[in-house]
């Protein structure tokens, strides 16, 4: 009786209970070796994975930490202008090699034997390698060519910086498709990104919660009622959802008719007067006409981690890291240009108050995949139902619908071979 | 003189995290001037200079905004704060204002009954002294550390 308990402990996992996309067996938030398989297949495996923006290391020697999922990882401008990054793991015994989160350097060294690295990411000095008075030291056969740590690919899009492990991934252009990269062009513009501000948000769920949770576009005006008790809500919008061909990468977006945005350049017009709340200060959503289109929001997302977010004029890069299969940080990363002018400044300010831990709009979304982390944690072998809108991953004008959440795990499936 | 600037500050930041800490965040936006600065941040976002909050009001309207928010539309998990506050240290005073620094640490109590130290840092301060009831004209709340749990709802 006992052994049988015990054996079906283990039994629920790691089978897919369907080939349908309309359902997630639990176990994939909570099973701790769909974790490591996840470091593997899919972090370390054929992915672009966001790792900072151009502008964050602007001269020779600049450096950053970071993380692809688990794997701290350093990015670094060497004095021919490019930047390099590799794992941030000494080749001797494993340490750290670097431990601040960004600074300037000639070199790297190791605190704990004072291994040396350049900033290309080569082992360029062991102390004591020839041994004292000769005795000790390296044995001859000792090779430092072969002993660098793992070395990653980089490619930018429109100064966002993105590396990978692997060799089997396609270019970034065409891994990410025409649909998102141009979206993220949109973003960008040709303009000078400025860095306003960074904030971590710690979440008490599975990475891919958070994940579920930006492409679901279904939940937006259900649990965030910032919009709505302030009847903020634009008089007429349009919108949809792309997802691109692998189901990973996707954009939710919503516009105002072109009719409307005529007379509608600062969204104080918008602001409906019988409202029973209303803002005391609505200069919070004073926007100002920052794109050629009339697209007000556009949430974009890079499988497996990277989000840009336009909301307004309220631009953001975020980046998830997985801290164990129930810990997720969420880095924050708020953006403004080189070409604002102070007014504009200042409302990307106030707009930053949509989003972060204490967003109007995103708090949320701090705590919402934590009341999913508890909700299921007695039941392993239940599973999400995700139809709103269907079985498919196709783009569509609704907003109704949980299409980029299947493509989601279409992608994530197809990369974990489940 | 000295003293009794520390102990008005001392007496008004009392009253602002009992405020806060018994629940009364309607009270909150009296703590400030019409015209104000209220700011959560970061030490390093602080120290190099990064102008963005986690929250931003330059209006005691848009801290009304706040609580009417947290209290209409926000959805989150009831939580209450224990602050602590240290001795305000006074940096600069003449007859109209008082900048000063004082050291928070604050305690979230959650639902379920766990708490957790959930940030410490400092308020870096200007307040308008108003002949004898001082209001303030900037907080920049300054925490030590850039991880927030989960999320920021109610004020520091
Ligand atoms: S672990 Fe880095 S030098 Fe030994
Ligand atoms: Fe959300």
């Amino acid at each position: 009786m006992l052994d049988q308990i015990i054996h079906s402990k283990s039994e629920p996992g790691h089978i897919w209970p369907s080939e349908s996309l309309t359902r997630v067996p639990y176990w994939i938030f909570q099973d701790r070796d769909t974790y490591v398989a996840e470091q593997k297949l899919i972090f370390q495996g054929p992915s672009w994975n966001y790792l900072c923006l151009s502008v964050e290391l602007k001269n020779t020697g600049d450096f950053i930490t970071t993380f692809v999922g688990d794997t701290s990882v350093i990015v670094a401008r060497d004095s021919d202008g490019e930047l390099y990054a590799f794992e941030n793991r000494c080749a001797h015994r494993g340490a750290l090699i670097a431990l601040e989160q960004r600074g300037n350097t000639k070199d790297f060294s190791c605190v704990y034997h004072a291994w040396t690295y350049d900033r290309q990411g080569n082992l360029r000095g062991v102390a004591f390698k020839d041994g004292i008075k000769g005795k000790g030291g390296m044995p001859a056969s000792f090779c430092m060519e072969e002993h660098n740590p793992r070395k990653l690919r980089l490619a930018e899009a429109f100064g966002i910086v993105f590396g990978s492990f692997s060799n089997d991934v396609p270019p970034l252009e065409e891994h990410l498709g025409e649909e998102i990269y141009s979206r993220i062009g949109r973003v960008m513009n040709g303009r000078t990104p400025v860095v306003l501000g960074r904030f971590t948000q710690a979440l008490p769920n599975n990475w891919k919660l958070y994940m579920e949770n930006v492409k679901d576009s279904y939940h937006a005006s259900i649990l965030h009622l910032f919009f709505t008790t302030f009847e903020l809500n634009r008089l007429s919008q349009t919108g949809g959802i792309i997802v691109d061909p692998s189901g990973g990468h996707h954009i939710s977006f919503s516009a105002i008719e072109p009719d409307a945005a005529k007379d509608n350049e600062y969204a104080e017009q918008d602001i409906r007067s019988d409202s029973e709340f209303k803002l005391a200060d609505p200069s919070l959503l004073q926007s100002f006409k920052e794109f050629p289109d009339n697209v007000t929001l556009q949430i974009l997302s890079v499988f497996p981690t990277f989000v840009l977010q336009q909301i307004q004029n309220a631009i953001a890069v975020r980046q998830v890291v997985p801290r164990g299969t129930g810990r997720t940080d969420l880095h924050w990363t708020l953006l403004g240009f080189a070409e604002d002018t102070p007014e504009q400044r200042l409302v990307r300010l106030k707009q930053a108050n949509l989003v972060g831990p204490a967003g109007y709009i995103s708090m949320e979304d701090g705590c919402v995949g934590g009341f999913v982390q508890r909700g299921i944690a007695g039941a392993s072998g239940e599973q999400a139902v995700i139809e709103m809108g269907g079985a498919d991953t196709d783009s569509s004008e609704s907003r109704v619908t949980e299409a980029s959440v299947r493509g989601f795990w279409k992608a994530y499936r197809a990369r974990m071979g489940m | 003189m000295i003293q009794d600037v520390v102990n008005l500050i001392n007496h008004v930041q009392g009253a602002y995290v009992r405020c806060i800490d018994n629940g009364q965040l309607e009270a909150w936006p009296d703590f400030f001037e019409e015209n104000c600065t209220y700011k959560i941040t970061t030490a390093d976002n602080y120290a190099q200079g990064l102008e963005a909050g986690v929250i931003f009001a330059n209006s005691r309207g848009m801290l009304r905004d706040r609580v009417a928010s947290l209290r209409e539309a926000n959805i989150y998990e009831r939580h209450v704060y224990r602050h602590f506050l240290g001795q305000p240290w006074i940096l600069a005073e003449d007859s109209a204002d008082v900048s000063s620094e004082t050291s928070f640490f604050v305690a979230r109590i959650m639902r379920g009954g766990a708490t957790d130290v959930y940030a410490t840092g400092r308020y870096l301060d200007v307040y308008r002294l108003n002949g004898g009831a001082p209001k303030i004209r900037e907080r920049i709340v300054v925490c030590d550390s850039s991880r927030f749990d989960t999320l920021l709802a109610l004020p520091l």
